[in-house]
């Protein structure tokens, strides 16, 4: 009977707690002041960081390549250098 | 060759302005949240409003800092994988797993609590609130940790073994990586100096409003408490930077000599307090290092080695060898790195013809199970790095700026420490108001703090040159083989969006200070 119960019970607790959660950080959000602010400043730096810069410049060398391919590269790059 | 000298020198100035402008915003970080902390528990102790103010208006400030500086280590993580694709595959999982950890401490600690301390006042009971406040700080500190046990492996590299099929070194003790000496040194000194940037950060912003007649009450009593907290922190840095000394003096001994411009080692050596070097060309020897100096004898014996009478190994001893004091020379050690390096291209080409029998030598050379191995490991890949070095004297960094950024370092530190205890004192004898001198001090001292904690990265990260890794991999070969010219546009793209966000910061920062705390 009991198990019955909490089981009915269980999802409006969550919702509930979901909503409370969300109303948290909403109400936070719009409370803000300098935050604002700060909040575009982070998501221009991480555009540029991940839109631009990962995408277009950071490349990883061995990227796309197996793990025997990635020893294979890496063993060529540092046996094969003029001592 | 010459594009590869190009990335070489652009990968590590590019490294180099990431990671000074990432360490001008991670330091605050580490010590103002702390301090946040301790202001929030005196409120939630006592009861007092005032504190309740002092610690939001503290926190503002901490989380300006805070969120201008967020993701600026993950730019180091990029030039890692693309710069020093080398690096990154060679030390695998030794750097890998740290990075891997701090990653996931700051995402979950610090991003689910920061929302608690700045959205959930009034929301939130006073304990939880104050708990997040703590955990906000505490996972900052503890996420430095990791990317200085990772630090620290480059500087002493331990608890590993080489992996010739995957050529990586893999973690053979998570611990020695952990609590190796270095990390754990590394880790106390500077976190705790950071915490002494931020008491610093807090008297001068204190000592401002204070000439201002402003915030009084505020000011006082937040100088008071930083004042205290600064001088404790500067003398445990003091502590755990005589230590370093120590270590390096054990691990790195030619970081020692260049940080000293001892050229000839010597019993009873002395340390030079300051001096006026001569040009590089005229210095062979330590009788013709220096034009003038000021040394006091024997000191430098007995913090690297607790004995005033303990030899130190000079520039010299390192390069040349010295048999007397069992100092094998750069040109052996190159020698047998160079027999190393072939060993393992051997390896590369048997694999190639599937030649079983030279696979299973060479994998006999490298296990560290067996007798044979472990004396090979220890006489012959020890010294891999030194395969690729040029000449023995390309094992010395840089002697003068070395010898000057040690002494920027230390010479700021000690005058932190009276500039703490002056403090401490004038905020306890009520006496402040009437020291403007010292107010001033504490204001300018701001940016020394910062310039303290930068030559203290220096004095690390140059003194380990050549070495990307301690004796086992040079800069040079660290790099990716990759073009000149991306390096080169992103290290102007990377020093135009910092610079935006230091402006950023400084701006916002200085008008919120100029706002003050919330009326009450």
């Amino acid at each position: 009977m009991n198990r019955r119960k909490n089981n009915g019970d269980s999802h409006p607790d969550m919702a509930n707690m979901l909503t409370r959660i969300y109303g948290f950080y909403r109400d936070g959000f719009r409370e803000m002041r300098v935050g604002r602010t700060l909040w575009a400043i982070i998501i221009i730096k991480l555009f540029i960081m991940f839109a631009i810069l990962k995408l277009f410049f950071f490349r990883d060398p061995l990227a796309g390549k197996t793990e025997a391919q990635r020893a294979d590269a890496v063993i060529e790059n540092i046996t094969n250098i003029n001592i | 060759m010459n594009d590869l000298l190009q990335v070489v020198d652009w990968s590590r100035a590019q490294f180099a302005l990431t990671a000074i402008y990432h360490w001008l915003f991670v330091p605050l970080t580490l010590g103002l949240g702390i301090l946040c902390a301790v202001m929030e528990t005196i409120y939630v102790r006592t009861g007092n409003d005032f504190w309740k103010r002092t610690t939001k208006f503290w926190l503002r400030l901490f989380g300006i800092n805070f969120a201008i500086g967020v993701a600026t280590g993950i730019i180091l993580e990029f030039e890692f994988g693309t710069n020093w694709s080398n690096y990154s595959h060679f030390v695998g999982d030794i750097f890998g797993a740290p990075l891997a950890i701090e990653g996931i401490m700051a995402f979950f600690m610090e991003s689910t609590f920061v929302a608690v301390v700045f959205f959930g006042w009034n929301k939130v009971s006073k304990g939880f609130h104050l708990a997040s406040t703590w955990l906000t700080a505490i996972g900052a500190n503890i996420s430095a940790l990791w990317i200085l046990v990772a630090n620290s492996w480059m500087q002493y590299p331990v608890g590993c073994t080489f992996n010739l099929d995957t050529v990586r070194n893999e973690m053979t003790s998570f611990w020695d990586v952990l609590l190796s000496p270095v990390a754990v040194n590394k880790f106390t000194h500077t976190v705790t100096s950071s915490f002494v940037l931020a008491a610093i950060f807090v008297m001068g912003v204190s000592a401002w409003y204070l000439l201002k007649k402003r915030e009084t009450e505020m000011a006082k009593k937040s100088i008071m408490l930083a004042s205290a907290f600064g001088l404790v922190f500067s003398l445990i840095t003091a502590l755990t930077g005589d230590r370093s000394g120590a270590i390096v003096a054990e691990v790195q001994p030619m970081k020692l000599a260049a940080m000293e411009a001892l050229y000839d080692g010597e019993e009873g050596a002395e340390l030079v307090i300051a001096g006026i070097m001569r040009p590089e060309e005229q210095r062979t020897g330590n009788d013709d290092a220096f034009h003038f100096k000021i040394a006091v004898p024997k000191m430098l014996s007995i913090m690297s080695y607790r004995d005033a009478d303990a030899y130190v190994a000079g520039i010299n001893d390192l390069v040349n060898g010295n048999p007397e004091h069992g100092i094998m020379s750069a040109a052996e050690k190159m020698e047998r790195g160079r027999v190393a390096i072939a060993e393992l291209a051997r390896y590369r080409d048997a694999k190639l013809a599937g030649d079983e029998e030279t696979i299973n030598e060479i994998r006999a050379e490298f296990d560290p199970e067996t007798e044979e191995g472990q004396e090979f490991l220890s006489n012959y890949f020890a010294y891999f790095g030194y395969g690729y070095l040029n000449s023995p004297e390309d094992t010395v960094p840089n002697v003068p700026l070395l010898f000057w950024m040690f002494r920027i370092m230390v010479g700021l530190g000690t005058f932190f420490v009276l500039l703490c205890g002056a403090m401490l004192w004038a905020a306890y004898k009520d006496r402040l108001e009437r020291c403007p001198w010292l107010l001033w001090a504490a204001i300018f001292s701001v940016p020394l703090a910062y310039l303290a904690g930068q030559a203290g990265w220096c004095v690390a990260e140059v003194g380990r040159q050549p070495w990307v890794i301690q004796n086992l991999m040079p800069t040079s070969i660290a790099a990716s083989q990759i073009g000149s010219g991306a390096v080169i546009t992103t290290f102007f793209i990377f020093l135009a969006l910092f610079s935006v966000l230091l402006a950023a910061e400084l701006r916002i920062m200085f008008k919120q200070i100029s706002i003050g705390p919330d009326k009450e």
